[in-house]
């Protein structure tokens, strides 16, 4: 009889341990969340409410006029024109590396998937480890070959830089999806008399819409947050907003305008943020696509 | 519609330094259906991806309606084919996916929706034609893949185990469909499977096939009551055919010995010339027949099991050797584990096998 009245007693769903759980992850929400706060709160407060050094105050009137200054009218070095000349640089940057390295990159990955001898993953563990390789390594290398061939610092230079290192990753995401896929699908299409790019954009891209979202997402904040290859190789007129960005905040000379930079700063990081918080589903649904054919 | 015929000469096909396929011959005759059956790793589905041109021979030729196609493109063979897995265009409706090739191939659109409409009513896909693929069934996809080689009027369609995704049930509804559209269409077909069953009643011929080679090739009338060798003996037929392993003697009329049982032979056509050597009896279930013990020509047998499978009964029983063998008999039979009968074993029903080679006598 005790027996059964004690499994028929259902478990109390919330013990004190799940408490001390909730806590621990709510306390360490908050110390993440910190920074974000500390940085939304200056950047909406004017200097003299600053200077009084009650960081974590809300603003007594809140104001947007630091984040005007720091689009229209911040100085990023001689010029002042705020950072909104680094975000369309940014832009021009980014679009064509995110295009090109996915056309690219999902071109070689859909090749590699039908070139199946044996050997074959260790080559692509091979590009993997390429792939982790520190940027550092490859830039002195890299700008003797764009100065001998006479590209010099462009945006085309840029373009091709990123193009370049995200081959390695793209190739291998598109690979690793199309060789999931029947081989009988391509033999069927072959029958069907399509060749080797109608395939590739009729059949296979299609298909892959989950791989070309995440993908886009992999490229888009990789690109975005580079600093070093963007200074490097883009040129004086095309220096991304990471770039200007670190000009602004290093560059003042007098009182630093803390409210300034911290609106630069978030107007910087607004672009990844966005599609973190936009496409999370989709970059699970594309990780696992591989997973489940049909 | 365009029938062709197909003929293989010579063909070699290797990976590597592994042969999978050497010297195969091979002719098809326009209107038949052949079916290429065999183990998995035999060379069946090999050999009908080479008349695909879906990978490349090493060596002889294959013909498609008189013109060597060895070397062309399978757009260009005049062939169709139907996959295990299907193999539609997941991105596609059926519409699409049916005329996906006529597209390509930049057929004149009135011709695609006519052809389109024809296959799809054959199939009776009509009022699926605007659903995607994942919207099927196993079943409705694979009539969606047959009606895409449907469409291409072409002079030989391949199914490569067309039906072996399916559940038994399925399995059985689209093989009377796809014997139902040979014989309306007139197409040859060469149809591989490793599925007996769908060989002997879907063939004209079947083309049994082990390590690359043809064991036999004949109507499966032959290949079931006269098989070439053990090999295809023991590959065909379900319950499978009982070997006896013992010895062939002239002595007071040709008869079969195993173990102290004797085997009357007079009725059994010999191919080879008649020799006292070991070999091996082979006889189907079915032409066993129980005649009662005190029958003058009749072998005993002491009955181990039976299994009752619905419209006969399979009986289990050992000889007095202990050789081990199966027959069918009634489902209401009186027989029961223990029961000695006394059986017939016909020699015009024997197959026999030299006990080294395995060949026919």
């Amino acid at each position: 009889m005790s027996a059964i009245a004690l499994s028929s007693v259902r478990p109390r769903r919330v013990n004190p341990a799940r408490w001390g759980l909730y806590a621990f992850i709510l306390i360490t929400a908050l110390y993440f969340l910190l920074p974000l706060y500390v940085m939304i709160v200056t950047s909406l407060k004017p200097m003299a409410e600053i200077r009084q050094g009650h960081l974590l105050a809300l603003p007594a009137s809140p104001s947007l006029a630091a984040w005007v200054r720091a689009w229209t009218s911040a100085c990023t070095g001689l010029t002042c024109e705020g950072i909104r000349t680094g975000f369309f640089n940014s832009l021009r940057i980014l679009v064509p590396s995110v295009v090109i390295s996915i056309v690219v990159g999902s071109l070689t990955g859909y090749a590699l998937s039908l070139w199946r001898v044996r050997g074959a993953n260790i080559l692509f563990g091979a590009m993997m480890v390429v792939a982790f390789i520190p940027y550092q390594v490859f830039i002195y290398p890299l700008v003797r070959v764009f100065s001998f061939t006479g590209l010099g610092q462009s945006l085309a230079t840029i373009v091709t830089i990123h193009t370049i290192f995200g081959l390695p990753t793209m190739t291998l995401l598109f690979r690793n999806y199309f060789s999931s896929l029947p081989i009988e699908l391509f033999k069927a299409a072959r029958i069907d008399g399509a060749g080797f790019y109608q395939i590739y954009a009729r059949i296979m891209m299609p298909m892959a819409t989950p791989m070309i979202v995440v993908a886009v997402i992999l490229q888009t904040t990789g690109i975005w947050n580079d600093f070093i290859l963007g200074l490097v190789f883009a040129g004086r007129d095309n220096l991304p907003m990471t770039v200007q960005l670190n000009n602004i905040v290093n560059s003042t000379q007098g009182e630093r305008a803390y409210n300034v930079d911290m609106a630069a700063t978030l107007l910087t990081a607004l672009l990844p943020l966005v599609i973190y918080f936009g496409s999370g589903r989709w970059f699970v649904r594309g990780i696992a696509a591989g997973a489940v054919k049909g | 519609m365009e029938r062709s015929n197909v003929d293989i000469t010579k063909l070699q096909i290797g990976f590597g330094g592994l042969k999978v396929l050497e010297n195969l011959d091979l002719h098809v005759d326009a209107s038949e259906f052949l079916v290429l059956l065999g183990p998995s790793g035999c060379g069946k589905s090999t050999l009908l991806n080479a008349i695909a041109g879906l990978i490349e021979v090493k060596g002889g030729q294959i013909r498609i309606g008189d013109r060597d196609v060895t070397w062309a493109e399978p757009k260009d063979r005049g062939i169709a084919m139907v996959f295990q897995s299907y193999a539609l265009y997941p991105r596609m409706s059926v519409r699409k996916n049916l005329s996906f090739g006529l597209k390509v191939a930049r057929t004149p659109q009135g011709e695609i929706d006519s052809r389109v409409g024809e296959a799809a009513k054959m199939l009776r896909l009509t009022e699926l034609l605007d659903r995607r693929p994942s919207e099927l069934s196993g079943g409705q996809r694979q009539r969606v893949a047959i009606g895409r080689a449907l469409v291409r009027h072409a002079g030989v369609y391949l199914f490569d185990e067309p039906l072996s995704n399916l559940d038994a049930q399925l399995r059985a509804e689209l093989r009377v469909e796809i014997k139902r559209l040979h014989a309306r269409l007139g197409a040859t077909m060469i149809y591989v499977t490793h599925d007996q069953i769908e060989a002997l009643t879907l063939a004209d011929r079947i083309a049994v096939m082990q390590g690359g080679v043809i064991q036999q090739l004949d109507t499966p009338k032959k290949i079931y009551r006269e098989p070439a060798n053990r090999f295809v003996a023991s590959f065909v037929g379900s319950p499978a055919m009982n070997f006896l392993r013992g010895r062939i003697v002239r002595n007071g009329g040709p008869a079969f010995i195993a173990g102290d049982v004797r085997f009357d032979l007079n009725g059994y056509a010999f191919r080879s010339p008649l020799s006292d050597a070991p070999a091996v009896l082979g006889i189907r279930p079915e032409h066993i027949e129980i005649i009662g013990s005190d029958h003058p020509s009749a072998v005993t047998a002491r009955v181990e099991m039976v299994e009752p499978m619905g419209a006969d009964a399979l009986i289990w029983c050992r000889l007095a050797d202990g050789t081990a063998f199966s027959f069918r008999a009634d489902a209401d039979a009186k027989a029961g584990a223990g029961d000695v009968l006394g059986l017939r074993f016909p020699a015009e029903a024997f197959s026999l096998f030299d006990d080294q080679s395995g060949q026919r006598l």
